[in-house]
């Protein structure tokens, strides 16, 4: 089937399987290969993007069901060559080592800086948990959380 | 595979009639996993994201109606809070913010899982479930609409379209144990309401849920009480000792937050 949808600001169309996920056609269709695929069920988070405008997996929203509506990967954050604040916060902070997590973590980062400019280490915790990281130990990610909140 | 995208109420009751072999798919969070993982493959998918009628909530004469497509992300963050604040305790601790703000409670119902956060909650507010075909639509408590594990009392034209309750205003909580504060299947759960009586329900506990209750001044007796009503199973999470146990302590200290 024929999918159409706003990714980044621009149109996009693909054609689909029905059964498939969007972060399959994100990947495999759209050349949007930023969201990573690991669980595919909704638990490490690597695949997070913004669906009309609200933090989701896109493992588990159907391709067909995203006809018609907007998305946000982590290659629409950066402004051309210069990369989103909180993407250069997780650089700076040393928050990336295989970077298998990170397009997920800056996602969601970013939605929750969007929402709360200035969240507690609670706050970060909670926007995160639906975020798994095997390398860091997450305490390099929070200083990154911490320093993009800062700029 | 086919997806059927219905944009009104009465579209998808006449294509679920059409097609009653056809699986609803709301937030996706339970569908999309078993789609994933080759552990459905249905010839077709009704998709109810662009029916408005199944969204958000409305109020009737006292009453709410929680349509169907409600999220755990607009129960917690929105006025929902205070009228039904077990629910949106539950509601907090589902998975992540990224299955909350995806995640329905309809979807919770339709997979009808022992371990589904949102029945318990429900159930001590003594809610019932509004199922809608072409023939009509009907009510069933959410204790009776839960028949098994992972079964309910949806007829093959069915949706399920609402939850209806009249919010008590009792003081009540919701508990649940499990090895993080995120992503976490309940080993137990369990709502605990109190006004002129005493409510509670539990989940990950018996095969459906039960609603048990008792005179406010039986309090004592009635962590027993709940215990007993219990069926729990040993599986990985945790044994049929251990969640007898837990329910007993944890309707002890439900009951000190909802009596305090
Ligand atoms: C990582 C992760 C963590 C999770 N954590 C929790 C948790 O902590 N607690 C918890 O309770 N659940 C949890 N879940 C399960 C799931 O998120 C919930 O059960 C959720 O409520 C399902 O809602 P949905 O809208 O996504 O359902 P969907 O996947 O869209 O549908 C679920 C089922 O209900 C049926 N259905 C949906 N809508 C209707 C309708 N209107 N009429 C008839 N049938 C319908 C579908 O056919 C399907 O069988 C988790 C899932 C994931 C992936
Ligand atoms: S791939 Fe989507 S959450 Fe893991
Ligand atoms: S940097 Fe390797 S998983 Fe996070």
């Amino acid at each position: 089937m024929r999918v159409s949808l706003t990714i980044n600001g621009e149109r996009h169309e693909a054609d689909c399987w029905e059964g498939e996920s969007l972060l399959f056609a994100l990947r495999e269709k759209l050349g949007f290969p930023g969201s990573k695929n690991a669980c595919e069920q909704g638990e490490c988070g690597s695949c997070s993007v913004l669906y009309d405008g609200t933090l989701v997996c896109a493992c588990l929203v159907l391709a067909a069901q995203a006809d018609g509506h907007e998305v946000t990967t982590v290659e629409g954050l950066a402004e051309g060559e210069e990369l989103h604040p909180v993407q250069q916060a997780f650089v700076d902070a040393g928050a990336v080592q295989c970077g298998f997590c990170t397009p997920g973590l800056v996602v969601a980062t970013a939605d929750l800086l969007r929402r709360s400019p200035d969240p507690s280490d609670d706050e970060i915790r909670e926007a995160l948990s639906g975020n798994l990281c095997r390398c860091t130990g997450y305490a390099k990610i929070f200083d990154a959380v911490r320093a993009a909140a800062r700029s | 595979m086919d997806v059927l995208t219905p944009t009104t109420l009465v579209e998808a009751l006449r294509l679920k009639a059409e097609h009653p072999d056809a699986w609803a798919i709301q937030g996706g969070t339970d569908l999309m996993v078993a789609l994933n993982f080759d552990r459905a493959r249905p010839e077709r998918v009704l998709n109810l994201n662009e029916v408005r009628e199944l969204r958000g909530f409305t109020r009737q004469n006292g009453s709410l109606r929680l349509a169907s497509g409600l999220t755990y992300a607009e129960i917690e963050h929105g006025e929902l809070r205070d009228e039904l604040p077990a629910l949106a305790e539950a509601s907090r601790t589902v998975g992540s913010p990224q299955i909350r703000n995806r995640g329905t409670i309809g979807g919770n119902l339709g997979t009808a899982s022992p371990a589904g956060d949102a029945i318990p909650p429900l159930a001590v507010e003594r809610a019932e479930v509004e199922c809608a075909s072409v023939r009509g639509t009907r009510r069933v408590p959410v204790t009776d609409f839960i028949t098994g594990v992972k079964r309910n009392a949806l007829e093959q034209d069915e949706l399920i379209t609402a939850v209806w309750l009249s919010p008590s205003r009792a003081p009540q909580t919701f508990m649940k144990i499990g090895p993080r504060n995120a992503m976490v299947i309940a080993v137990v759960s369990l709502a605990v309401a109190a006004d002129d009586e005493l409510r509670a329900c539990f989940g990950s506990a018996a095969p459906r849920p039960v609603l048990v209750t008792a005179p406010r001044d039986e309090a004592s007796s009635f962590p027993e009480r709940v215990a007993e009503a219990a069926a729990p199973i040993d599986d990985v999470r945790g044994s049929e000792r251990y969640r007898r146990h837990a329910l007993r302590v944890l309707t002890e200290r439900a009951l000190k937050r909802v009596l305090a």
